[in-house]
C-alpha cells in the first residue's frame, strides 16, 4: 500500500493540474470550434499576474491567507481586460472562416502576447513561493505533500462539477448546448450565439488564468511557462475528445496516472509514455474517448 | 597630384588584398549568442548577456586590467549582434546562418544549451567561422568530433559530475546509495553518466536507487520528488538549470528532499541568492567551475565581479563568468594572431591556430586549452556546501580539484578515462 499510495496521490495531483490547465481548451473548442492557442498566453498571464499581485500583497503584510483570493483575482483581472477585448475585437470577425485560418490567428495572438509579457515583466523570474508552504503539509504512503495540492484537486473537482452542472441543469448551459449543436438553428430560435461566444471564451480563457496563478506558487514565472502546458493540454483533450468535458477529466486522469505510474517505476519512458496513450487512442478512436456525436447535415 | 594618386590606389589596393576580418582600427563584428528569452534567460542568458556586454564596453574604453587593457580586440572595437538562443536547435542552426552570412560577423561567441552547441558545431566548420561555445557543458562535442573552427573555453560537464563525486565521497563518509534527477537531454544524460560512474569506482558496491529524467522545461515534478523521496538515497545529483531548477526547489523544498537526502546541484550557484530559504543547509553546490562563490581573489576577478555588480545591482553568476572568460579569451588569441600576422586582422583560420594549446588568465583563474586538440579548456574547480550564517546563505567546506584530476587526458574520452584510468 506504502508503494501505490503515492504513485495515486502524485498522479491525483498532476491530473488536478492539467484538468485546470486544459478544460477552458476543450470548451472553447465544444463551443466555438476554436482550436485557442492563446490559452497558453493566458496561462502565462495568470501565472505572472498572480505572482506578481500576490507577491505585492504579500510585501505590504496583509493576511497571508487571503494571498489564494488574490491568486482567484488576478486570474479574473487579466481575463476581463483582453478576453472579451480579443474576442470582440478580432475573433468574432472570423468565424465564418475556416478553422485552420483561426488557429493560425489564435498562434499569432499568442506570439504576440508572448512579447506582451516581456514588454511588462521583462525576462527576469517571479516567485511567490508562499502560498505553496502556508497551509503546511499532510503524510500520505509514508511521504509529505504540501497541503497546497488538495487546494488543486478541490478547485479541479468544483470547476468540472460546476460545469457540468451549468450544462445540465441550467437554462444558461441549456442554450448553451444548443449553440453547440446547431448555432444557425439556435440563431433562428432567437438565441443570442454571440453573447453566448463571448461568455465562452471568456470563461474559458479565466480557467487557463487560473491554471497559471495558481500554478505560480510552485514554479518559476519566467517567458515561455506557457508553451509545454498548451502541448500537454492538447493530449488531454485530444484523448478525451474535443470539445468534451468529461473527456478533458477522463484524459488529464490517464495522462496523470499514466504519467505517475511511469516515474515511480519505469522512469526511462516517462517522456514518451504520454503521447504513446495519446496515439493509443487515437488508433482506436480517432475522435477521442468522449467525442460529441457530429450531426449530419443533408 | 601624382603622389595623391598614387596613395589612392595603394589604398585601394590594400583594401582589395586585406584579409578576411576588420582592419586593426576598424571594428571586429562579435556574434553573441545566448537565451534573452524563455526559462534559460533569467538564470543564464541574461547574465551571460550583461557580462559581454560590460566586458566590452570595458575592453572598448581600454579600462580592462592588463594585458586586456588594449581597446577592444588588438586596438579594433568590438560591435556586437545579439542573438537570442530561444527555440528549436534548427532555430538556432538558421540563426547562425543568418550571423555568418548576413550580419558578416567575424566571429561568433555563443551557446548555453548543449543540444544547441552539437548542432552548431558543424555548421560553424561547414561555413568555415570561428566560434567560440562559452557555456554549454555536454564533453560529446570534441569527443566525437574533431573541429578547427570549433572551441570552448569553459570546462565541460565531466569536470562538473566528476569534481561533484570527489566531493561528495570526502564529505560523506560511508554513503551506500545514489539518487539522480537530471534533464532528458545531452546535458542532463552526460551529466548523470559521469557522476554515477565516478560514484562506481571510488565505491565499489554502491547503489543507484532511481534514475529521473524528466523531459526539458517539465515544470512540474511532484511524481519524481515522491519517487526520490520513496527512494531514500544518500546522496541526489542533479543538473537541472534554469526554471527546472528553480521549480525543483520550489517544489521540494516544502517537502523536504534535500533534508532526507543530500542534494549535489551541480548548478545551483545560479540560485542560491534568489531562493536561499529553499535550500537546506549542507546541499552541495557547484558553479561549473572556480566561478561566483569559488572565483579566485584576482585581479580580474575583482575588476570583473565589483563592476558587473555595481553597474547591474547583482553579482555576477557562472555563466556571466563564463561569458567574460570567453571574451578575454578571443581577445587574447585575436591579440597574439595579430601580432603574428604582423599586425593585420586575422583571419579566422589564424586566430583559431592561435587559440589552439593557449593559456590565459581570466575572473575565474588559469583557463588551458589543453584537450580536445587545443580546442577544449580545462580548469579546476570547486565544490562547496550551504551553511545560513545570520539568516543569509553561505558556502563553507570548500574543496579545491586541479584541473589534471577532474579532467581526463587529451584524445581520452571522458566515460572511458573514469572507466579505466579515474582514482585507480
Amino acid at each position: 500500500m506504502n508503494e501505490i499510495a503515492p504513485v495515486l496521490i502524485d498522479g491525483i495531483i498532476y491530473s488536478a493540474w492539467l484538468f485546470i490547465a486544459a478544460v477552458g481548451l476543450t470548451l472553447i473548442y465544444g463551443v466555438m470550434k476554436i482550436l485557442n492557442v492563446t490559452h497558453a498566453s493566458f496561462y502565462a498571464l495568470g501565472a505572472y499576474a498572480g505572482a506578481s499581485l500576490t507577491g505585492a500583497w504579500l510585501a505590504r503584510g496583509y493576511p497571508p491567507v487571503l494571498s489564494y483570493a488574490v491568486l482567484l483575482g488576478a486570474a479574473a483581472l487579466v481575463t476581463l481586460v483582453l478576453a472579451p477585448a480579443m474576442e470582440r475585437g478580432l475573433l468574432r470577425f472570423m468565424y465564418a472562416k475556416d478553422e485552420v485560418v483561426i488557429l493560425l490567428i489564435t498562434y499569432a495572438l499568442f506570439l504576440i502576447l508572448e512579447d506582451v509579457i516581456k514588454l511588462i515583466w521583462g525576462v527576469n523570474p517571479y516567485y511567490v513561493a508562499e502560498p505553496y508552504a502556508l497551509l503546511g503539509s499532510f503524510e500520505a504512503g509514508g511521504l509529505t505533500y504540501p497541503t497546497y495540492n488538495l487546494i488543486l484537486v478541490g478547485l479541479a473537482l468544483v470547476i468540472g462539477g460546476g460545469l457540468t452542472w451549468m450544462l445540465r441543469a441550467t437554462r444558461f448551459g441549456k442554450l448553451l448546448l444548443t449553440v453547440i449543436h446547431d448555432p444557425e438553428m439556435s440563431r433562428a430560435m432567437g438565441v443570442n450565439v454571440g453573447r453566448y461566444y463571448l461568455v465562452t471564451f471568456t470563461f474559458g480563457s479565466f480557467l487557463a488564468a487560473l491554471g497559471g496563478s495558481f500554478t505560480a506558487p510552485t514554479v518559476s514565472v519566467v517567458p515561455g511557462l506557457g508553451v509545454d502546458v498548451i502541448v500537454l493540454s492538447f493530449a488531454v483533450v485530444v484523448i478525451g475528445g474535443m470539445g468534451s468535458v468529461t473527456g478533458a477529466a477522463l484524459g488529464a486522469a490517464i495522462v496523470g496516472l499514466v504519467r505517475s505510474i511511469s516515474v515511480h517505476y519505469v522512469p526511462q519512458v516517462e517522456l514518451f509514455v504520454i503521447y504513446f496513450v495519446m496515439a493509443m487512442v487515437l488508433a482506436f478512436r480517432p475522435r477521442g474517448l468522449f467525442s460529441l456525436a457530429e450531426p449530419r447535415r443533408i | 597630384m601624382q603622389g595623391l594618386k598614387q596613395l589612392a590606389l595603394a589604398g585601394i589596393a590594400a583594401s582589395v588584398l586585406a584579409p578576411i576580418g576588420a582592419p586593426a582600427q576598424g571594428t571586429v563584428k562579435v556574434g553573441i549568442v545566448a537565451f534573452i528569452s524563455g526559462p534559460a534567460a533569467a538564470p543564464f542568458g541574461v547574465p551571460a548577456k550583461n557580462a559581454a556586454d560590460f566586458v566590452i564596453d570595458e575592453l572598448n574604453a581600454g579600462k580592462a586590467p592588463k594585458p586586456y587593457n588594449r581597446i577592444g580586440f588588438g586596438g579594433s572595437k568590438i560591435e556586437t549582434v545579439i542573438v537570442d538562443e530561444a527555440g528549436t536547435a534548427t532555430t538556432q542552426v538558421t540563426e547562425f546562418r543568418n550571423l555568418v552570412q548576413r550580419h558578416n560577423v567575424d566571429l561568433v561567441i555563443g551557446y548555453i544549451s548543449s543540444g544547441n552547441c552539437l548542432a552548431i558545431a558543424p555548421v560553424a566548420e561547414e561555413l568555415k567561422k570561428f566560434t567560440n561555445f562559452f557555456d554549454c557543458g555536454t564533453p560529446r562535442i570534441f569527443e566525437d568530433g574533431e573541429y578547427k573552427y570549433v572551441f570552448r573555453t569553459s570546462p565541460t560537464a565531466t569536470m562538473d559530475s566528476v569534481g561533484a563525486a570527489l566531493y561528495v565521497k570526502i564529505k560523506k563518509p560511508g554513503l551506500k546509495s545514489i539518487a539522480g534527477l537530471n534533464q532528458n537531454y545531452a546535458w542532463g544524460q552526460d551529466s548523470w553518466s559521469d557522476f554515477e560512474l565516478s560514484m562506481k569506482q571510488m565505491v565499489p558496491g554502491i547503489q543507484t536507487k532511481t534514475v529521473q529524467m524528466p523531459k526539458l522545461f517539465a515544470g512540474q515534478y511532484n511524481a519524481e520528488i515522491s519517487a526520490l523521496l520513496g527512494a531514500g538515497a544518500d546522496v541526489i545529483h542533479s543538473s537541472f538549470w534554469d526554471g527546472d531548477l528553480e521549480a525543483l526547489m520550489l517544489q521540494g523544498g516544502p517537502r523536504g528532499l534535500f533534508n532526507k537526502s543530500t542534494g549535489v546541484l551541480t548548478t545551483g550557484e545560479t540560485i542560491m541568492h534568489k531562493l536561499a530559504a529553499q535550500i537546506p543547509d549542507g546541499t552541495v553546490l557547484g558553479a561549473r567551475g572556480p566561478f561566483g562563490p569559488y572565483a579566485p581573489d584576482n585581479a580580474y576577478n575583482r575588476w570583473f565581479a565589483k563592476g558587473y555588480e555595481a553597474r547591474f545591482q547583482a553579482p555576477p553568476n557562472y555563466a556571466s563568468y563564463q561569458m567574460a572568460q570567453a571574451i578575454l579569451g578571443v581577445k587574447t588569441a585575436w591579440e597574439k594572431a595579430l601580432a603574428a600576422n604582423g599586425g593585420k586582422a586575422p583571419t579566422n583560420e589564424q586566430l583559431g591556430a592561435a587559440l589552439e594549446h593557449m593559456t590565459f588568465e581570466g575572473p575565474g583563474g588559469t583557463v588551458r586549452m589543453a584537450i580536445g586538440k587545443g580546442h577544449q579548456a580545462i580548469m579546476e574547480t570547486a565544490y562547496g556546501m550551504t551553511k545560513r550564517v545570520g539568516g543569509k546563505i553561505t558556502i563553507v567546506n570548500i574543496q579545491r580539484y586541479p584541473a589534471e584530476l577532474v579532467n581526463p587526458p587529451d584524445g581520452v574520452k571522458s566515460a572511458d578515462w573514469i572507466k579505466n584510468s579515474f582514482r585507480k
